[in-house]
């Protein structure tokens, strides 16, 4: 029985990253220039598109008090409390940040402290180099939009290129922990009833090396392992993959202020709108880390099933990395566009 | 148990899928007033188009142009610009999507593209030539991105206009439905179902123009 549900849950993970991946390059292929996205969830429109509402509510806004903190600076506070807001909503809404650090957090062992430090990290990298791509190609080289459009191109397609090769060697390491537990649940499985909890064990010296180093690595969060400086550079990756690409709204929110001469203000904004991102990709974040918390205590309560079902829930995040990697790389997913 | 598990399964699967694709939200606006173009036969030969962009936007794409005067740009001095917008637009079938009789209508290449720079604000003017005149009793564009990262508003006033229509031809215009009104999800699964799921078809401005 245990067998039969460790190979069926095996078998539609299977089917559904094989369906994911398919669907993207075959949509990859299509001769037409971006392929468009296909199916928007219709029952979630309500709540979406108040976010997006309100979200386009307070961009629009903002050029108002660029304009009016010129000659008032007391419009500076007005300005930062929009930008906060815009923050706070544009991470609420559509977006492969919190999608990516989410899916990064439930593969790895992580904790909710460890997901909020990555959510604050990629948000304010990802104000920083706005504001740097802003500072050089804007400020320093008074370049074309166009040339910046091309610029932002490249960054992005580095960044969703990291998306990917860090999805993929997730997916590797997590799918070959779940293969082992799910062969080792099965070996048990198969000569269920008589055996000793600790007989699964034995088994191990069948799978070689893979079953030992497997378990050197696939417990709990070491608290040690996460206060040391090696914590950060852990999650590295994750951070510059996701922080790389600047969002357009914030060039266009310091182009402006450059050109109105406040640029300085807008430096300060785009800051604010990171640190709203931030607080929301963070919340996100936690939601996220303790649904799998939930789902592995719940696991654990079936003894050998909660492992299978754990390392599945990991694989499967991790290859929803490596998926959003690839659809962002091949234009399927398209989360920004700089306008015209 | 296992219904349990996949259940919590897919609650961090949606969790994570929760800023997926489809929808976008906007960076750039745009107000359009535009004019359908027909032959003295009566057949429609085009649409002519006059889209103004936002004051960020706007600022964003004047970027680095060289002004004789500073601050206010000639239509020569903006050709370059124009030439930019119009190329990498075409991959979005210039967000305008013709029917004459119900039956798709494709564009030929843009012609006679200029920008204009007045009030701090670039409009992008151009003529969308249809691939053959079409002699239509019912003859429909909508204008709208599909991905809605441009949101495309109908000018307050007088946005559509008809240069040489028959007399006895009828303009009806729905503009696009405010994003931040109540939608109701009858005309959500609409636009799913007619537009082939694309998010932005939700915001499309309808033109129509019946001539018996």
């Amino acid at each position: 029985m245990k067998c039969l549900t460790g190979r069926w849950i095996a078998r539609v993970a299977l089917v559904v990253g094989m369906l994911l991946i398919a669907a993207v390059f075959t949509h990859a292929q299509t001769p037409f220039g971006i392929p468009r996205p296909s199916a928007p969830p219709p029952e979630s429109g309500g709540i979406v598109s108040w976010i997006l509402a309100k979200q386009a509510e307070f961009y629009r806004a903002l050029s108002g008090l660029v304009r009016a903190s010129k000659a008032d600076p007391s419009a500076l506070w007005a300005l930062f409390g929009v930008s906060f807001a815009y923050g706070v909503f544009h991470a609420a809404g559509p977006g492969h940040g919190k999608a990516v650090i989410s899916s990064y957090l439930v593969a790895n062992e992580e904790t909710w402290r460890r997901g909020i430090i990555l959510s604050f990290a990629s948000s304010l990298l990802q104000a920083a180099v706005a504001v740097l791509f802003v500072a050089i190609a804007a400020v320093l080289l008074g370049t074309r939009a166009e040339t910046q459009r091309g610029a932002v191109f490249w960054i992005e397609t580095v960044s969703y290129l990291f998306i990917a090769l860090l999805g993929a060697r997730l997916t590797w390491v997590k799918g070959r922990d779940f293969i082992v537990a799910l062969r080792r649940q099965m070996s048990r499985g198969g000569t269920s009833g008589n055996h000793p909890a600790d007989n699964g064990h034995s088994h191990d010296h069948k799978h070689g090396p893979h079953a030992q180093d497997h378990s050197g690595h696939s417990h709990g969060p070491d608290p040690q392992d996460l206060a040391g400086p090696g914590g950060l550079r852990r999650g590295l990756a994750a951070i510059v993959a996701v922080g790389l690409r600047p969002c357009s709204g914030a060039i266009f929110v310091l182009v402006f202020t450059f050109a109105q001469g406040v640029f300085w203000a807008g430096i300060a904004s785009t800051f604010v709108m990171g640190f709203g991102t931030a607080l929301t990709v963070a919340f996100i974040a936690t939601l996220a880390v303790g649904a799998k918390g939930l789902a592995k205590r719940i696991a654990t309560h079936r003894e050998g099933f909660g492992a299978v079902a754990v390392r599945g829930l990991e694989a499967g995040a991790a290859l929803l990395v490596l998926v959003f990697g690839l659809a962002l790389l091949t234009g399927y997913m398209v989360t920004e566009r700089m306008g015209f | 148990m296992t219904f349990r598990l996949l259940s919590l399964l897919a609650l961090c699967s949606s969790l994570a899928l929760a800023g997926t694709p489809a929808l976008a939200h906007p960076h750039v606006w745009v107000t359009v007033a535009s004019e359908l173009v027909y032959a003295p036969d009566g057949s429609v030969t085009g649409v002519r188009h006059a889209w103004t962009f936002d004051d960020m936007y706007s600022t964003f794409a004047t970027q680095g142009v060289e002004a004789k005067q500073p601050g206010a740009f000639t239509r020569e001095e903006l050709a370059p610009v124009a030439a930019e917008n119009i190329s990498s637009i075409r991959e979005f079938d210039y967000f305008t999507f013709a029917k004459a009789d119900g039956q798709k209508t494709r564009f030929n290449e843009p012609v006679d593209y200029w920008l204009e720079y007045k009030n701090e604000t670039l409009t992008l003017h151009f003529f969308l030539p249809l691939v053959a005149p079409a002699k239509a009793a019912s003859f429909a564009i909508e204008v709208f991105d599909p991905e809605f990262f441009i949101d495309f508003e109908l000018a307050q006033s007088d946005p559509i206009k008809l240069a040489g229509a028959p007399a006895a031809c009828a303009l009806a215009v729905t503009r696009r439905p405010d994003p931040a009104g109540p939608l109701q999800s009858q005309r959500l699964s609409e636009a799913t179902f007619n537009q082939g799921s694309n998010y932005g078809a939700m915001f499309a401005n309808k033109i129509a123009v019946n001539c018996p």
